[in-house]
C-alpha cells in the first residue's frame, strides 16, 4: 500500500441508517461498517443502539458524538421512566436526542433516527439530522449511504404495510445502498418494535439479495469447462 | 382535635412528643378558615369552583381571582392565604413548562401533582422558611384522562374523585358524596358545583362572595379556562333556585 493508512482518526460510520413506520409499530435498518478513512475498523458493528425497552435509535456520523449523545439520552430517559412510573414515549425520548444535538451542534457531527412504540400513538419514526432539528416522519433514511435511496423510496414506499413487507423494504433498501455506497457495508441489522416487544434480527452478505453487476455471469467458461474453484491447490 | 403545643409549636422543626409539627397544623387551620373551594373530576373533566369571599363592597368584580391557569391543560383554585397562593401558582408554572421545553411533552397532572407536593414539602423542611398557608386544588386533562389531586400545607397530595377545603368543607364534602360523578358531564357539574357552594355558603356569618368556575373538559377541547359566562349565569340561577327551595321547605 502505497498510501500511509492513519488508524488513529476519526472513526466515522459511513452508514446507511433507515427508519420506516409500518401498520403497527417500526422497523429500523442499518448496515455495518465503522471506517477511520479507508480502514475498516469495524466491518460488524451495531448501530441500532437501545434507548429504553421501546425507544431505540439508529447512529450515523461520528461514531463518538453519537454513542456519546445515546448514552446520554439512555440516562435521562432512565430516571424519566422511574419518575413516570410507565415507559417513557418515543416523542420524549426523540426530543432528547435533539435538545441534545441543538445545543451542542458545534461540537457534534452525528444524524440520528429515533424509532419506537409507545400505547399513546403506536409506531412513530422521528428524524434529528446535523443541525439538531426534530421531524417526525412515516419514514426517514440517513447516513451517506442515503443519497443512493431517496428515489428508492419515493417509488417502493406505501403506507399501511404488512410487518414482513416494512421488514422485506429495509432490508433491500439497505443492500442497494451498500452496493453503491464505499462508506457502507458489511451486513444488515433491523429491528423491529411494536406493542408485543423487539425483535433483532441478522442478515449476512449471503442473505442479501444481489443487485445487477453482482449477479452469476451466465455462459462463463469457467462453467463450461467445470474448473476447480480457484485458490483451491 | 384542636390542643395546644405549648412550647413545641414555635418552629416547624420541632416535633412535639406525640409525634407531631404543630406549625403545619397551625398552617392547615389558616386554609381551613378561607372560603370554600371544591373540585369534581366528572366522566369528561374537571370542574373546580371557589366561594371569593368579597372582603369590600369597593372591590370590581371579577378581581381576585382564585383560580389560576398553570398549563393549557390544567388549572388549580387555592385557599388560604392568597399571597402563598401565587408563589405556588407561579411555581407550578414555571415546573409545567420547564417539563414541556425538556421532554416535548404537556407534563402529565400526577407528575405535576407531584412537584407541586414537593414543593410545599419544602418549606416545612426548614427553620427559617414558614409553611405555606394554603391548600391548594389541581385539575387538568391529560392523555390519561381528567384528574384532580388536592394538595395540603403538609405537601401531601392524594388525587381524588370530589374534593373541598375552606370553611364550608364538611358540608360540600357530604354533598359531593351523593352525587354520581361517573355519569356526570362537565356542564351537569358546574351547576352541581354552583348549587354546592351557595349551599354552604354561611349568610349569618360571611358577607357576600362571588362565586369562580373553572372546567377542563371534552366541551373546553381539553383546554382549562373560565367556565362561560351563559352557563356560568345558568348555574347560578339553579343554585339560587335550589336554595330557595330548601328555604321554603
Amino acid at each position: 500500500m502505497d498510501q500511509k493508512m492513519d488508524f488513529n482518526a476519526p472513526h466515522s460510520m459511513g452508514t446507511t441508517i433507515i427508519g420506516v413506520t409500518y401498520n403497527g409499530g417500526v422497523v429500523l435498518g442499518a448496515d455495518s461498517r465503522t471506517s477511520t478513512g479507508v480502514y475498516v475498523a469495524n466491518r460488524a458493528s451495531d448501530k441500532i443502539t437501545k434507548l429504553t425497552d421501546n425507544v431505540y435509535v439508529c447512529r450515523s456520523g461520528s461514531a463518538a458524538d453519537s454513542q456519546v449523545v445515546s448514552d446520554y439520552v439512555t440516562y435521562f430517559l432512565h430516571q424519566h421512566t422511574i419518575q413516570l412510573g410507565q415507559p417513557a414515549t418515543v416523542k420524549v425520548a426523540a426530543n432528547l436526542v435533539r435538545l441534545l444535538s441543538y445545543n451542542n451542534k458545534n461540537f457534534l457531527e452525528t444524524g440520528l433516527i429515533v424509532g419506537g412504540w409507545d400505547k399513546y400513538e403506536g409506531g412513530q419514526i422521528y428524524g434529528v439530522p446535523l443541525g439538531g432539528t426534530i421531524v417526525q416522519q412515516p419514514f426517514a433514511i440517513g447516513g451517506s449511504g442515503s443519497s443512493y435511496l431517496y428515489g428508492f423510496f419515493d417509488q417502493a414506499w406505501k403506507e399501511g404495510m404488512t410487518k414482513e413487507e416494512a421488514e422485506d423494504l429495509v432490508k433491500k433498501a439497505v443492500s442497494l445502498a451498500i452496493a453503491r455506497d464505499g462508506a457502507s457495508g458489511g451486513v444488515v441489522r433491523t429491528v423491529i418494535i411494536n406493542s408485543e416487544g423487539v425483535t433483532r434480527n441478522f442478515y449476512p452478505g449471503d442473505q442479501l439479495p444481489l443487485w445487477h453487476e453482482e449477479l452469476e455471469p451466465h455462459n462463463s467458461l469457467l462453467d463450461i469447462l467445470g474448473a476447480p474453484e480457484p485458490m483451491n491447490i | 382535635m384542636s390542643s395546644i403545643g405549648t412550647g413545641y409549636d414555635l418552629s416547624v422543626t420541632t416535633f412535639s412528643p406525640d409525634g407531631r409539627v404543630f406549625q403545619i397544623e397551625y398552617a392547615a387551620k389558616a386554609v381551613d378558615n378561607s372560603g370554600t373551594v371544591v373540585g369534581i373530576k366528572c366522566k369528561d373533566g374537571i370542574v373546580l369552583g371557589v366561594e371569593k369571599l368579597i372582603a369590600s363592597k369597593m372591590m370590581l368584580p371579577g378581581s381576585n381571582l382564585r383560580i389560576h391557569s398553570v398549563h393549557r391543560h390544567s388549572g388549580m383554585a387555592v385557599a388560604g392565604l392568597a399571597a402563598d397562593g401565587r408563589q405556588i401558582v407561579a411555581r407550578t408554572r414555571s415546573e409545567a413548562t420547564n417539563y414541556d421545553s425538556v421532554y416535548g411533552e404537556p407534563i402529565p397532572v400526577k407528575e405535576l401533582a407531584e412537584r407541586v407536593a414537593s414543593y410545599v414539602h419544602l418549606c416545612t423542611l426548614y427553620w427559617w422558611l414558614r409553611p405555606f398557608g394554603c391548600g391548594v386544588i389541581l385539575g387538568g386533562y391529560d392523555r390519561d384522562g381528567p384528574q384532580l389531586y388536592m394538595v395540603e400545607p403538609s405537601g401531601v397530595s392524594y388525587r381524588y374523585f370530589g374534593a373541598a377545603i375552606g370553611k364550608g368543607r364538611q358540608a360540600a364534602k357530604t354533598e359531593i358524596e351523593k352525587l354520581k360523578l361517573g355519569d356526570m358531564t362537565c356542564r351537569q357539574g358546574v351547576i352541581e358545583v354552583a348549587k354546592i357552594i351557595y349551599g354552604v355558603h354561611d349568610e349569618a356569618k360571611d358577607k357576600d362572595f362571588e362565586l369562580e368556575m373553572s372546567w377542563v373538559c371534552d366541551e373546553s377541547n381539553r383546554q382549562h379556562q373560565k367556565v362561560p359566562d351563559d352557563l356560568l349565569e345558568e348555574a347560578k340561577a339553579a343554585a339560587k333556585a335550589a336554595l330557595e327551595e330548601m328555604d321554603a321547605d
